[in-house]
């Protein structure tokens, strides 16, 4: 048998059907599903008298517009187009017999930290989700990527997507990381170093020592942000970290099923001969705590650096840079740590987990913001219960932070959670658009630490000086 | 998708040329969570004053044509917005089909999607159609999708240019979904041999 990459592997083990154009149908294992791209999928369903194939493969959770303060359980506390699409959400998921976490579930969170959660994503799946950020659970190695409302009607109806093949491309990420480094800084490096168009055509594949170093959470932080670099989708291979995160979840397999599992999984590896479309080698002691200065998430700089001046890019860049710099309100030659910060935002499906909590809660423990406002958004309702028992619920209240419930909140500020026009704020989220996070507000893209060390300060801050 | 094969019904004329998709269904039904109830807002502007009483000269709201299922309409119908919506809410007010000199492009491809037929005509056929259509609801128009005809009520007909395979798409009510489906017993199959190899799944 010729050489195969992981994405080959779990490629062939999924197509459905092959037309002579290599057009595919790709079986789909797990479909999420949240309350913004859905309704009218739905819709379609019932205007087409069609039912869910396998609605026991299909799990769906509100969470991109849901408050994240008390008192959300009521409708009356949404805005009305919010209550609308959540109580949508409910009806479909009740109508079709879908699995459902409702916001009054301590299980509720973003669609991206619950399904990892629960057992749902394991190794060698197909994942698919109305939402680009799918790429989280290629960190089990299991092949997850965003779509769009009619696949999600697609999918719904025939448990297939018609795809075709992408590109392999491997990221190898070799040696250590330096202290203070994480995997934030790991996939924001690597969207640097590629641009946001780099992955454009390719499944990327995060190997190397410092890879699987990583935590569970931290691969689910680099592979989140594989569609940042333009990518469909991002993966490692599972290993022995993979499945002791997987074993004993609500929805993992258990017994005889668990050890049938696991024989699979271990196949699932880049054979050492495969092809590689594109291979990119980065050294993980290269790699420093960056923060992002502009409006695209390739603007990535160490925090040592000084914001650029636009004429040091070329071609289309150069007039890319000048609006970045003008939005972001910035003057280049100034340092980045000199930049003073209003508000930091700690949570989103890049590093809403409990992980990502307790690194900033190091850098919090008994000190006090020196922002107008700080939030820490927990990913689930689970993160949130586990931070309160570990105490750094207690840090981050004690520091200054609002503590709230779990969803997307000022990720992408469908919610009452947003910046004001020129507001400046220290995200771990994985946007930095123009107005991402509320009009004319301004997105420095950084890892939990490094905005925990901003939020005391009041300053975009070098982590390894606090440490 | 509903299958679409021969249609007679009442045809509305609406000779007015460009008419675009704000026109069709206006932005603020967008906020819509469903593709289904837009009828009501279709052609919400010309349709109803600021009041929201009907306006009796409106074409769609005069008796004979409140159950027009055909659509007669001037140049460049559709442009404007790629909003879906638009088919959306002709579909939902019950309009099968439309027929002008021309349709702007993502107009003319998304009623495919939702089961509505465009048909495009020569400006002599359209004119011949349109005073037919004035004649009110006793001048039944015919449109056979199978022979690719317009029928006028006093037996004028005219052929009609289709791709041949949004033509099969329509004929037997196939979307992506419904193309998918045909492929049923694949996806049967694989599921059954998933099942087997991976029954953790
Ligand atoms: S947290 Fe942000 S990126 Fe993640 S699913 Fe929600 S809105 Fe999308």
């Amino acid at each position: 048998m010729s050489p195969k990459t992981l994405y080959d592997k779990i490629w062939d083990a999924h197509v459905a059907h092959e037309a002579d154009d290599g057009t595919c149908l790709l079986y789909i294992d797990r479909h999420l599903v949240h309350e913004v791209t859905s309704p009218q999928a739905f819709e379609g369903l019932r205007m087409t008298g069609r039912s869910v194939r396998a609605p026991d493969k299909t799990i769906a959770v509100p969470d991109h517009n849901v408050p994240t303060t008390p008192g959300r359980e009521d409708p009356k506390n949404m805005t009305e187009d919010s209550a609308i699409q959540v109580a949508a959400l409910d009806k479909n998921a009740k109508d079709f017999g879908i699995h459902y976490y409702p916001v009054s579930d301590v299980r509720q969170g973003i669609v991206h930290i619950v399904g990892p959660e629960q057992g749902w994503t394991l190794p060698g799946m197909t994942v698919v989700c109305g939402d680009s950020h799918t790429a989280t659970h290629g960190a089990f190695g299991a092949l997850a990527h965003g779509i769009g409302t009619s696949e999600v009607e697609h999918v719904l109806a025939t448990q297939t997507l018609i795809q075709k093949k992408s590109k392999n491309m491997k990221v190898e990420i070799t040696g250590k990381l330096r202290p203070g480094v994480t995997a934030k800084d790991i996939t924001l490096s690597v969207i640097g170093k590629t641009g946001t168009a780099g992955g454009t055509g390719y499944v990327i594949e995060y190997c190397g020592e410092a890879i699987r170093d990583l935590s569970m959470e931290g691969r689910m932080t680099v592979c989140n942000m594989a569609i940042e670099g333009g990518a469909r989708a991002g993966l490692i291979a599972p290993d022995e970290k993979t499945f002791e995160y997987v074993n004993g979840r609500p929805h993992a397999p258990k017994g005889a099923q668990w050890e049938a599992a696991l024989t699979w999984w271990k196949t699932l590896f880049s054979d050492e001969d495969a092809h590689w479309d594109q291979v990119i080698t980065i050294k993980g002691e290269d790699i420093a705590p960056v923060v992002t200065w502009g409006t695209s998430p390739e603007d990535v700089l160490p925090i040592t650096a000084v914001v650029p001046s636009a004429d040091s890019f070329e071609g289309g860049k150069v007039g890319a840079a000048q609006r970045s710099l003008d939005y972001m309100g910035l003057t280049p030659g100034q340092k980045l740590s000199d930049i003073e910060i209003d508000t930091v935002f700690i949570g989103s499906c890049t590093n809403g987990r409990i992980e990502d909590l307790r690194a900033a809660a190091e850098i919090l423990k008994g000190k006090k913001i020196a922002v107008k406002r700080a939030m820490i958004v927990p990913g689930s309702g689970l993160v949130r219960a586990q931070a309160e028992e570990e105490g750094l619920a207690d840090i981050f209240k004690e520091a200054g932070f609002e503590w709230r419930l779990a969803g997307c909140s000022m990720c992408l500020a469908m919610n009452p959670d947003q910046l004001a026009p020129g507001e400046r704020c220290a995200a771990t989220s994985n946007r930095n658009f123009e107005g991402r996070q509320g009009r004319g507000g301004r997105t420095h893209l950084m890892s939990p630490a490094m905005a925990a060390a901003a939020a005391v300060t009041g300053k975009l801050t070098d982590v390894r000086e606090m440490m | 998708m509903d299958k679409f094969e021969k249609l007679t019904g009442i045809a509305a004329p609406m000779p007015l040329v460009n008419i675009d998709t704000d026109m069709i269904i206006p932005k603020q039904f967008l906020k819509t969570i469903k593709r289904s109830g837009l009828g009501v807002n279709l052609f919400d502007e010309m349709r109803y004053d600021d009041n929201g009483d009907e306006i009796p000269d409106f074409v769609l709201n005069k008796p004979q044509y409140r159950d027009a299922e055909i659509l007669v309409a001037g140049d460049n119908f559709g442009c404007g917005s790629s909003r879906e919506h638009a088919p959306w809410a002709l579909k939902d007010f019950g309009v099968k089909s439309v027929i002008s000199t021309s349709f702007a492009d993502i107009f003319y491809n998304n009623c495919f999607k939702n089961g509505i037929l465009p048909i495009v005509l020569p400006k002599e056929a359209v004119d011949v159609l349109m005073k037919d259509a004035e004649k009110g609801s006793n001048a039944r128009m015919t449109v056979d999708l199978e022979s690719q005809m317009v029928t006028s009520s006093d037996g004028d007909s005219f052929p009609f240019e289709l791709d041949s395979f949004k033509k099969h798409c329509l004929m037997n009510g196939l979307d992506d979904i419904g193309l998918t489906m045909e492929k049923a017993s694949a996806i049967d199959a694989f599921e059954a041999q998933a099942e087997q190899a991976r029954p953790w799944v």
